[in-house]
């Protein structure tokens, strides 16, 4: 079963998720969380920049890093001649 | 036509409908009961999951919380929404590879053990029922407001309508029930949201209305952080929880997220593994839609609370008023006896207690919207308890029906008889349900917190570990649920329930690191990580088959659907 591609493969895979996971926790535990206060002095319209982070832009985030991986993960499949 | 008319149509149709694709998606086969046959599309599956997985606490209870939360509810949205990122990216798609029907599955394959599967059997029963008694609560809440029928009837009604789909669809009757409950959810939701954006800053997008700026030029934030120190409250744009609990609470409900059974089981009905990865992204597109609306809706629901009931007399309060004193939800007590109302922080002199569930129900009466738009939101959290309450007790049966009577007690038993198993334990989830509906433990958002610190406890750790280590063994893994299972039923337990030890010595002071117990599941996963991997460095590594496994499930190439053993 592990094959040399598959190997790569697998590699490419944790790659990805390291960078990914770091973003999702950037964006909620640092900027929603850890930096709040500091953050909160930026404005954005009618929102401070933490406040706004903790309660719509983690979100929205979220959604992009999922887009994110799914595309990567299937040009990945593809490369490695994987696909289901 | 009134509020109880209106209420009382909507709620016949939504029902009638999803006992009309109960009907249509029955269930002939264990597959089909399972996992729906497996044939799922992404996008229904997508719609599905976040029917599942939004509740009554996130319909009913969620905005009314972070209404008096402001900045520390927070830890909902980000904790509800980013658990998905976790799902999307380290679970779904080798357990959808994997291929079969339940979590105690994935366990007890994995870990080549029937203790395993029992402790899985276990901590998902354990989740569930913690999970569903909330949902109960719910239904009953909103019964009781909405057909001015006792509790208990609601609760009795609820029950009835989830047998039925539940025990005669399965799996099958459920996924697609779900798609038409978020269908109802997601509109009943969105429409008095975007009314109430439109009538307070203009503008109809309530995730940009709640950072406008009202008729007065004054950016509405800014109007309720001023209205609320003026009271004497806290700014509702920053927090009053410490730092850590509010990092350790995010962290147990992204955590439980991802571990939740009946929401990964849901990524088990897709036909591939990129459509396990598909539906992971539609599904937290639609679950979105609800989480970024409900700050708005908190907002503005404060904002119109406060303008509407402080410092004016009580008998100019309007009919809502009235009705939810009855229900006991809202009670006003004339402290000073000027016949006015004062609502302020300080309980000495506060005069309205107000229970955060009844925001959502009542913020379209409080901002006087239509009759259909108030019973609208019956029929919404209806959908909303229902839909979760019905993919919990399918959790509950299988976990009986496949995972413990077919697989440890009597592997020899046919097809035939396991599905009437599951439909057998089915009615015994639904009656034990409905107990817990009727003796409610506590208010709906904590107690559904409490579920996720179990899942993230227990389920989180071995399965990511079972993925991405592959000297991971059995030993390791039983120990590691034991203890984190263990550890997190402990602490709740004494702080939370305050069962064991003195009631002086289970205060906020006591905690330990000053984590809450809604936060603490989050130090049981740690645990079980810690305990997981030096138990398996001084066992026995796993067999050359299971390795084989891994190997396999970390691959897309060679999905097939989900495969009855």
């Amino acid at each position: 079963m592990t094959t040399p591609s598959n190997k790569t493969y697998w590699k490419h895979n944790i790659r990805y998720l390291i960078i990914l996971l770091a973003i999702w926790f950037l964006v909620s535990y640092v900027f929603g969380i850890l930096l709040v206060e500091q953050l909160n002095e930026i404005r954005l319209g009618g929102f401070k920049l933490g406040f706004w982070f903790a309660q719509q832009g983690a979100i929205y985030l979220f959604i992009m890093l999922i887009l994110i991986y799914v595309w990567l993960m299937r040009k990945l499949d593809k490369k490695f001649n994987l696909e289901d | 036509m009134d509020v109880q008319a209106w209420t009382y149509i909507l709620v016949f149709i939504t029902f009638g409908l999803y006992i009309g694709i109960a009907i249509w998606s029955k269930a002939a086969s264990t597959k089909d009961f399972y996992v729906a046959g497996g044939g799922v599309s992404p996008l229904a599956n997508g719609m599905a999951t976040a029917a599942d997985w939004m509740s009554a606490a996130s319909f009913i209870s969620m905005a009314g919380i972070i209404s008096f939360a402001g900045y520390d509810g927070s830890v909902y949205l980000m904790g509800w929404t980013g658990g998905y990122v976790l799902l999307a990216l380290l679970l779904a798609p080798y357990l959808r590879k994997f291929g079969k029907f339940t979590v105690p599955d994935f366990i007890g394959d994995r870990y080549y053990s029937h203790w395993a599967r029992l402790v899985a059997i276990v901590a998902a029963l354990f989740v569930s029922f913690t999970y569903v008694s909330g949902q109960m609560r719910g239904v009953g809440v909103v019964f009781s407001r909405f057909l001015e029928v006792e509790v208990n009837t609601g609760v009795f009604i609820g029950m009835g309508i989830v047998l039925f789909y539940a025990i005669l669809g399965g799996m099958k009757g459920i996924t697609y029930t779900q798609v038409a409950q978020y269908c109802v959810l997601i509109f009943a939701f969105m429409v008095p949201a975007i009314f109430i954006s439109l009538q307070m800053t203009g503008n109809p997008i309530p995730q940009i209305g709640f950072g406008a700026q009202g008729s007065d030029g004054v950016y509405l934030l800014d109007k309720l952080d001023g209205l609320l120190t003026e009271l004497g409250f806290n700014e509702y744009t920053s927090g009053t929880k410490s730092k850590i609990d509010v990092f350790f609470i995010t962290a147990a409900l992204m955590l439980g997220t991802a571990g939740l059974p009946h929401v990964i089981v849901r990524f088990f009905t897709v036909p591939k593994v990129r459509d396990a990865r598909k539906s992971a992204l539609y599904a937290l597109i639609f679950i979105a839609i609800l989480y970024t609306t409900a700050p708005a809706i908190a907002v503005f629901a404060r904002t119109n609370l406060i303008e509407t009931v402080q410092d004016q007399p009580y008998q100019a309060m309007p009919e809502w008023f009235k009705k939810w004193e009855e229900t006991g939800l809202l009670t006003y007590g004339d402290k000073n006896n000027d016949g006015r109302i004062q609502y302020l922080a300080d309980d000495e002199q506060n005069e309205l207690v107000i229970d955060p569930d009844i925001m959502v129900l009542a913020n379209p009466e409080i901002a006087r919207l239509p009759n259909w738009v108030i019973a609208l939101v019956a029929a919404g959290g209806l959908a909303a308890a229902l839909s979760t309450a019905a993919g919990l007790l399918l959790v509950i049966s299988s976990s009986i029906s496949h995972d413990l009577l077919k697989k440890i007690v009597m592997p020899e038993i046919s097809e035939k008889g396991e599905l009437w198993a599951a439909r057998g334990a089915s009615v015994l989830a639904v009656c034990v349900a409905g107990y817990f509906g009727i003796n409610p433990p506590g208010f709906v958002a904590s107690v559904v917190a409490l579920a996720f610190g179990f899942a993230a406890a227990s389920f989180f750790p071995a399965i990511v570990l079972g993925i991405f280590y592959k000297r991971m063994n059995k030993e390791g893994a039983v120990a590691g649920m034991v203890a984190g299972l263990g550890l997190t039923a402990y602490y709740i337990a004494r702080f939370k329930l305050k069962w064991i030890g003195a009631d002086v010595s289970s205060g906020p002071e006591h905690w330990w690191w000053g984590i809450s117990p809604e936060g603490f599941g989050t130090v049981g996963m740690l645990l079980n990580f810690a305990v997981a991997l030096i138990i398996s460095r001084f066992t026995p590594a796993p067999p050359q088959e299971i390795v084989h496994l891994v190997e396999d499930i970390r691959i897309p190439k060679g999905a097939t659907g989900p495969q009855d053993h």
